[in-house]
């Protein structure tokens, strides 16, 4: 096994660089509930980190803890070499981790563009007199920020709904949405809730191409859930697998394939 | 065959660039719509990045004569990179950009294409697949590097690598001075009706003379405006966008994406517009089915000047005679009515329109005539560098195609097969002396393929069918297919349709029901289905067609000669023909042999007293993967109308 903790080259030349991020020991309960049980784990630059798991293993647990929107009872979460203590979500979002949700959370009656266009709120710094006259440093801002969110239009080639209300959408271009809206916000890690899930093979095909696209691309490091293990073999470079708030397995696609704990946990073996 | 134009006017397109530099260097030449904004060019920006590219091309080692393939979605830079060939003596060879790999292979291989320009990943990864047996292609310059860092560069360069490159500026102008009416400007592949395509060589005459010509026929202007949506490989779009562009001056403009060509073209407002007649029913349809969904005071404001339109409109643009009420009700209709769906439509400033490459249904092609839109109908091919007849404005019919072209000379033969002669015929078939001789004799007059007439009094020519296509029928009489698909394709329910009868005693047909409108109707009627083929076999569906064919019918009986074509029976085919099976060509005209052989079972049992058939189909998709639908098709029998003669006794 390579040793995951040093920068490295992946096989088709992507530069994997230090840790980015580290889990260390974590633990969340809900009441008398444990839904992640002792984990760690990290991510590094650069990669494509999927976590798996079957139902109810604490995979969106997980990464609500990443994105702030719960804090562990035990446990340190280091963010860019530096501990960070417990913090809001709108907190976390300001250090660079940007996520899409499971359930689309887009503002229905917005435009494509409006909608992309929020993800630039941390951008945005001009105070409310200014942005109220739209003169000077609102003005200006407004323009680079659009600059920027047309560069995501472009690259998840949405130009075509760009001014098309997102409740009018199908649920597969709903979704693209959503991965430009966290993309304007030009992350340093991307959080994907299920990116594929309820899409057809084609719709997933095209999703998986521009999570590749945005990794290769933009180097954005991703760490995704995902309940397709065709998909998730195929995009990552390591993987976690849960079961039961356990972490069972950690390794490369080819790793965690052949692990049996694995194997069980898929297979449905009974628990003691 | 006219003269040349004066011995010191321009003999190449490269010349052309620079005379339009010198006359009108800040006048806008390309516009594209990139980050949402129209980006723009003018004139002596783009001789800029043509003369960038050109250097860069030779730095790369192209040689004279050399072939360079361009392939990929229309796009400024791809014009500039088929000029910027020329300007190295190179020569273009544009491809459709949603061809298979085998087809780009064989084209390639057949021109021995030494570089390919392509827009994206998706061109690269088609030529990186057929890699192997493309042997004469060094190198792959790309538009669009995204998705492309991974990859093997080491016969890969972006284009704005190329261009930056720099180079031997005298050797460039010593070819581009080099250049006279006799080389070859651009070659383009025809679709390929049948067998293998073609390499048509254009010259440099062949373009300017065309360009010069048909710009002047139509009074265009250096402050026109086109959209450049069609595909880049055929010769249309070459004359349009390249050719009359170069030689009037007036700006090209290039859409977003492949998917905003309406909100494009509703922001550019072209005022010279080229649609074949897909996209005029396509635009007509949406308009219907949306009329259908608005209220009722604005339904009846539609219908009521939609009635005023049809009467008044077409007089009124040809310049006869109307009557003073009938003009106001006119004018109060373009108010509220014409002026507002035509900005809608993107249509508001065309002077001139033309649509071609199919018939047009009459009640299309007069709906947007109405509407005061100056819609014309030409009739031409690649061999003749389009123009072969046009419609002059004041005698615009929608069952002609118009008058000979400036310095185009028609023919008749006994067959009925359309001959014509002009500055425009190409060269030669590239690598193929056989099939160039078989098509076009000593003299220069070249064979269209097509049956057809010059109408009395008119002048006008009339074309009826694919020469081959028209044939006899059992008892004798002529047998037209093409005349009657037309007729069933007019109804917006009719996407496609196929007649058979060649050696038969009677026709019988395959029709392809058109799933926006059929899906829209079945919507309004409360029928359920869940696929097209469910859809296609529904009883109502059948019944509808039922109707159509009858009328079709009706109208065939009336023409003496063709009164035979009536079609006794048909069925509802369970898919759509789809270029991806081979079922038609690229720009979208059924191949009629493959249709026949690949659904041979369905054609016995037309001519059978079977009342329904089992099949199964092979189906492409578009990712390549094959797959295979089965169905159960019902066999109708259609009313036949009474025919004249039987009629008169």
């Amino acid at each position: 096994m390579k040793d995951m903790l040093t920068p490295y080259v992946t096989d088709d030349g992507r530069q994997i660089g230090e840790t980015l991020m580290d889990m260390r020991n974590i633990t969340l309960r809900f009441g008398g509930v444990e839904a992640i049980k002792d984990i760690s784990f990290n991510i590094q630059e650069g990669e494509i980190r999927a976590i798996i798991g079957p139902n109810g293993a604490g995979k969106s647990s997980m990464l609500n803890v990443i994105s702030g929107f719960y804090n562990p009872q035990e446990g340190e979460v280091w963010f860019r070499g530096k501990k960070r203590p417990p913090m809001k979500p709108f907190q976390v979002a300001r250090l660079g981790i940007a996520r899409t949700f499971q359930n689309i959370a887009l503002f229905e009656g917005m435009s494509v563009l409006d909608n992309v266009m929020t993800g630039r709120l941390n951008h945005m710094n001009a105070g409310l007199f200014s942005q109220a006259l739209w003169k000077g440093r609102a003005e200006r801002e407004e323009t680079e920020n659009r600059e920027a969110v047309e560069r995501v239009i472009d690259f998840l080639e949405i130009q075509a709904i760009r001014k098309t209300p997102v409740g009018r959408l199908p649920y597969g271009l709903k979704k693209r949405v959503e991965l430009a809206r966290a993309l304007a916000a030009e992350p340093k890690l991307l959080l994907l809730d299920e990116p594929m899930a309820g899409m057809n093979v084609e719709e997933k095909e095209d999703m998986s191409r521009f999570i590749l696209d945005v990794n290769d691309e933009f180097g954005t490091t991703i760490a995704l859930i995902e309940h397709d293990m065709g998909v998730v073999m195929d995009l990552s470079d390591r993987v976690i697998v849960m079961d039961y708030g356990r972490k069972i397995g950690d390794g490369t696609p080819d790793e965690v394939r052949n692990n049996q704990e694995v194997i069980d946990a898929y297979l449905g073996v009974a628990h003691d | 065959m006219t003269t040349d134009v004066s011995r010191d006017a321009p003999q190449s397109l490269p010349a052309l660039l620079a005379r339009n530099v010198a006359r009108f260097p800040d006048k806008p030449a390309f516009r594209e719509k990139e980050f949402g904004i129209w980006q723009s060019w003018t004139w002596a920006e783009t001789a800029k990045e043509i003369d960038a590219f050109a250097l860069g091309l030779l730095t790369l080692g192209a040689s004279e004569g050399d072939h360079i393939a361009i392939i990929g979605r229309n796009r400024p830079a791809l014009y500039w990179a088929m000029v910027a060939a020329q300007k190295v003596g190179c020569i273009p060879v544009p491809l459709y950009q949603d061809a298979a790999a085998e087809e780009i292979a064989y084209a390639l291989n057949h021109c021995g294409a030494r570089y390919a320009v392509v827009g994206d990943q998706e061109q690269v990864d088609k030529i990186a697949d057929v890699r192997a047996d493309v042997t004469a292609l060094e190198h792959v310059i790309y538009l669009d590097g995204r998705g492309l860092r991974k990859y093997d560069h080491s016969h890969m360069t972006s284009y704005a690598d190329i261009a930056a490159k720099g180079g031997d500026r005298a050797e460039m102008e010593r070819r581009t001075n080099a250049l006279t009416y006799d080389h070859t400007s651009v070659m383009l592949y025809t679709s390929g009706t049948t067998g293998r395509p073609k390499g048509v060589v254009l010259s440099n005459r062949n373009v300017i003379e065309t360009a010069k010509n048909s710009s002047e026929f139509d009074h265009l202007l250096p402050t026109d405006e086109v959209l450049a949506y069609l595909p880049m490989a055929w010769v249309g779009d070459f004359i349009f966008s390249v050719g009359q562009a170069m030689w009037t001056g007036f700006c090209v403009n290039c859409p977003e994406s492949e998917h905003t060509m309406l909100t494009d073209l509703r922001e550019i407002g072209p005022t010279y517009f080229f649609a074949p007649p897909r996209v005029f029913e396509n635009q007509l349809t949406s308009v219907m089915i949306r009329m259908e969904d608005a209220g009722r005071f604005k339904k009846w404001l539609f219908d009521h000047y939609m009635r005023v339109a049809r009467r008044v409109g077409p007089a009124l643009l040809d310049g006869k005679p109307v009557s003073f009420g009938d003009r106001l009700s006119y004018a109060l209709g373009n108010i509220l009515v014409y002026g507002p769906l035509k900005n809608t439509l993107g249509l508001s400033r065309i002077r001139i329109g033309y649509t071609a490459g199919e018939a047009i249904g009459p009640e299309i092609f007069d709906f947007y005539r109405a509407l005061g839109i100056n819609l014309k109908q030409l009739y031409g091919q690649t061999e003749a560098t389009v123009y072969i007849t046009q419609q002059p404005d004041g005698e615009v019919r929608s069952d002609t195609v118009g008058v000979p072209s400036p310095g185009v000379e028609l023919k008749i033969a006994d067959n009925g097969e359309v001959f014509y002669r002009s500055p425009g015929v190409f060269v030669e078939y590239y690598k193929n002396a056989e099939s160039t001789a078989s098509t076009k004799d000593a003299e220069g007059w070249v064979a269209t393929g097509d049956a057809g007439f010059i109408e009395e009094g008119t002048g006008h020519l009339r074309i009826i069918d694919r020469a081959k296509d028209v044939g006899k029928m059992a008892d004798g009489s002529l047998f037209a297919p093409k005349y009657v698909e037309n007729k069933l394709k007019f109804y917006p329910n009719i996407l496609e349709a196929v007649v058979f009868g060649a050696g038969r005693d009677r026709c019988c047909a395959f029709i392809n029901i058109d799933l926006t409108a059929v899906g829209n109707w079945a919507e309004r009627n409360n029928i359920a289905y869940s696929s097209y083929q469910e859809l296609s076999q529904h009883p109502r569906v059948l019944e509808m067609i039922d109707g159509h064919v009858a009328e079709v019918n009706a109208s065939v009986a009336q023409d003496e000669m063709l009164a035979g074509c009536q079609i006794h029976r048909f069925l509802v085919l369970h898919k759509e023909l789809d270029a991806d099976d081979g079922e038609m060509t690229r720009t979208r005209k059924v191949r009629r042999a493959v249709v026949g052989q690949k659904f041979d079972d369905l054609v016995n049992a037309l001519y059978s007293d079977a009342t329904e058939i089992y099949t199964e189909t092979e189906v492409t998709y578009e990712d390549g993967r094959k797959g295979k639908i089965k169905a159960t098709l019902s066999i109708r029998d259609a009313i036949v109308a009474p025919t004249m003669k039987v009629a008169a006794e």
